[in-house]
């Protein structure tokens, strides 16, 4: 069963149709081909014109998809091999947060993203993709393994925010994503950070620190999630549509404000229509980025990493 | 502050009444309700003789208490917000600005300045929570950095003093870069071997925590503070219950391994010098 959100509608309309049709093909000798080609290419052209005037709320709909790749189909997708490394020595392993070792066209990397479930159970077991402390210090133990071993890092963002937890409280939640901003900023190896996702404030930020920082298309990054920015200036959850446009959280926004370096294209419809697509686009960027980052010696790629960042901000002088 | 100053004065002034305090003048403690004059309260650095409760204060009396003879030079004084997104919640950007720096007499929500404290050459940066909320925009991030460029020039020690409820949700994704930009600025600090001290105050939390105020060479905190990443009522709707006592207190973060020590405000401007005397 696919899941259709609202503004998709349309399209589940004509998708029943066409599969109304289809089953009276089979259980008939009518032939139905025409009609069933006319009737594609309606839908495929309703669902460019719907992907075309995408607002806001609904790029930030698509971010939260339930059928959209995570970070294990991405790592399977694109990786020719995977062994996940666990924990962050201190406390326990947190499974919100995944990394290890990979191999993506013959090269070692190391890759890390929050990770999200698809059942009731598994959502609770990955927290919702809300890592606690321990998640931000095993990726950051895992990213300095790679430094020590020279590899590159690639970080796939996918979070609703880190957790805000009694917990997490107590074990240092601000000093744990604070350590991986600052360390981030220092590894000699370079760094790929893309939001899949959601890239919710602090949570998304805490791995997102690279050399390139990317967005699909259909995902959102931010202070805040425009819920919360609507519950906080508007006093209720209702302008949510509102708050997105008002913090212009999407790819376009964010490549237009320069806060990002790259928009990555997604399969018509959105990537959790064509997972192995997807996986095939990003695989590419990756492949090519990660070509032109191994040109420059480690002191390029920190000074750069660096004065990008801190060019980010308007003021007035 | 003071009911009584607020009478006098107006509340659109409310850091005037510092320089000579005149005899006359009275503080009531909003703890514990006592009643002292404004001058031994100023002179007790804004605490409470009786029950040594803490004042929220900003940066001008930080300046004045650590900088000697409240000398200093400001950085970027002139500095302010932009509204790079023409973001309008119930109001817009611009004119929200515009009412609190009427209101404060400030320009945003953060005052970056050197000189010399008990004779040693400082940089500090300290935050006013009466601007916005003390939340963190492009000026904040910006001021931050510039100071942190002025230690790494001139090698001086950096005094970061975080009040904050977090990022400026006004300038969205401009607000969440300045965490990155000055975590940035604190590593090459740190490469280049210059102390940063972090002194959380009432309250820090957020982006703030979550950056520049949890990096110091030295946490630091003054007691009681409510220091956390996720605010006390979010954490409440999160997991249904009522939080234990003295969660997220300067105490509590103390106990459980994230500050190094907790100073009485009196105590503050003389344990600092000890302190960067000894690692000099
Ligand atoms: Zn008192």
């Amino acid at each position: 069963m696919r899941t259709y959100l609202d503004f998709e509608k349309p399209i589940a309309e004509l998708d029943n149709k066409l599969a109304d049709m289809r089953r009276l093909a089979e259980e008939s000798t009518i032939d139905v081909s025409a009609a069933t080609a006319a009737l594609e290419s309606g839908i495929a052209k309703l669902r460019q014109e719907i992907f075309d005037n995408l607002t806001r709320w609904q790029r930030v709909q698509l971010s939260r998809h339930p059928d959209r790749p995570y970070t294990y189909e991405y790592i399977q997708l694109m990786c020719d091999e995977f062994i996940e490394l666990h924990g962050d020595r201190q406390v326990r392993d947190d499974p919100a947060m995944i990394g290890g070792f990979a191999n993506l066209n013959g090269q070692g990397i190391m890759i890390i993203g929050q990770q999200k479930g698809r059942n009731t159970k598994q959502r609770q077991h990955r927290n919702f993709g809300m890592p606690n402390p321990e998640g931000y210090r095993k990726a950051l133990r895992l990213m300095k393994l790679a430094e020590k071993f020279n590899k590159p890092i690639i970080t796939l963002i996918d979070t609703p925010g880190a957790f805000p937890g009694l917990e997490a409280e107590e074990r240092g939640q601000g000093e744990a994503i604070a350590r991986n901003l600052k360390e981030m900023f220092m590894l000699k190896v370079p760094v790929i950070c893309i939001v899949i996702g959601e890239g919710a404030s602090g949570g998304a930020l805490g791995i997102a620190i690279g050399d390139r920082v990317m967005m699909l298309e259909n995902t959102w990054y931010s202070v805040i999630s425009p819920e919360n920015c609507s519950t906080i200036l508007w006093r209720s959850w209702d302008y949510k549509e509102q708050a997105a446009d008002a913090m212009k959280l999407t790819a376009r926004d964010m490549k237009a404000n320069k806060l990002i370096d790259e928009i990555v294209p997604e399969p018509l419809g959105g990537a959790h229509l064509d997972h192995v697509g997807m996986a095939a686009i990003l695989k590419g960027v990756i492949l090519d980025h990660l070509g032109q980052l191994s040109q420059l010696s480690p002191e390029e790629r920190i000074n750069q990493r660096i004065d990008k960042f801190c060019d980010m901000g308007v003021v007035v002088e | 502050m003071s009911w009584f100053i607020r009478k006098e004065k107006g509340i659109n002034t409310p850091t005037e009444m510092k320089r000579e305090a005149p005899d006359g003048l009275w503080y009531q403690c909003p703890n514990c309700k006592k009643i002292m004059q404004t001058r031994e309260h100023k002179m007790n650095a804004y605490t409470c003789e009786h029950c040594n409760y803490h004042e929220k204060v900003g940066s001008e009396a930080y300046f004045e208490i650590l900088f000697d003879h409240n000398k200093f030079t400001e950085l970027d004084a002139s500095l302010t917000s932009a509204d790079p997104l023409n973001f309008k919640d119930t109001k817009a950007y611009p004119d929200r600005i515009r009412s609190t720096m009427e209101k404060t007499g400030l320009k945003d929500a953060v005052r970056t300045g050197y000189g010399r404290m008990n004779d040693l050459e400082i940089v500090i940066a300290c935050m006013d929570f009466n601007f916005i909320g003390g939340s963190m925009g492009s000026v904040v991030g910006e001021k931050i950095a510039r100071a942190i460029d002025h230690a790494l020039k001139n090698r001086q020690p950096f005094l970061m003093i975080s009040r904050s409820g977090g990022a400026r949700m006004m300038e969205a994704g401009f607000s969440l870069m300045q965490m990155a930009k000055t975590s940035a600025k604190l590593a090459l600090l740190s490469e280049a071997g210059i102390p940063y001290i972090s002194l959380l105050t009432d309250p820090t939390t957020g982006g703030v925590t979550a950056s520049y105020a949890m990096l110091g060479d030295f946490n630091i905190s003054e007691p009681e503070a409510l220091i956390g990443f996720a605010g006390p009522r979010v954490i409440r709707e999160t997991i249904g219950k009522d939080l234990p006592k003295g969660f997220q207190s300067a105490e509590f973060v103390l106990e459980h391994g994230f500050l190094d020590f907790i100073v009485d405000r009196k105590d503050l401007k003389d344990k600092l010098t000890s302190l960067l005397k000894m690692i000099q």
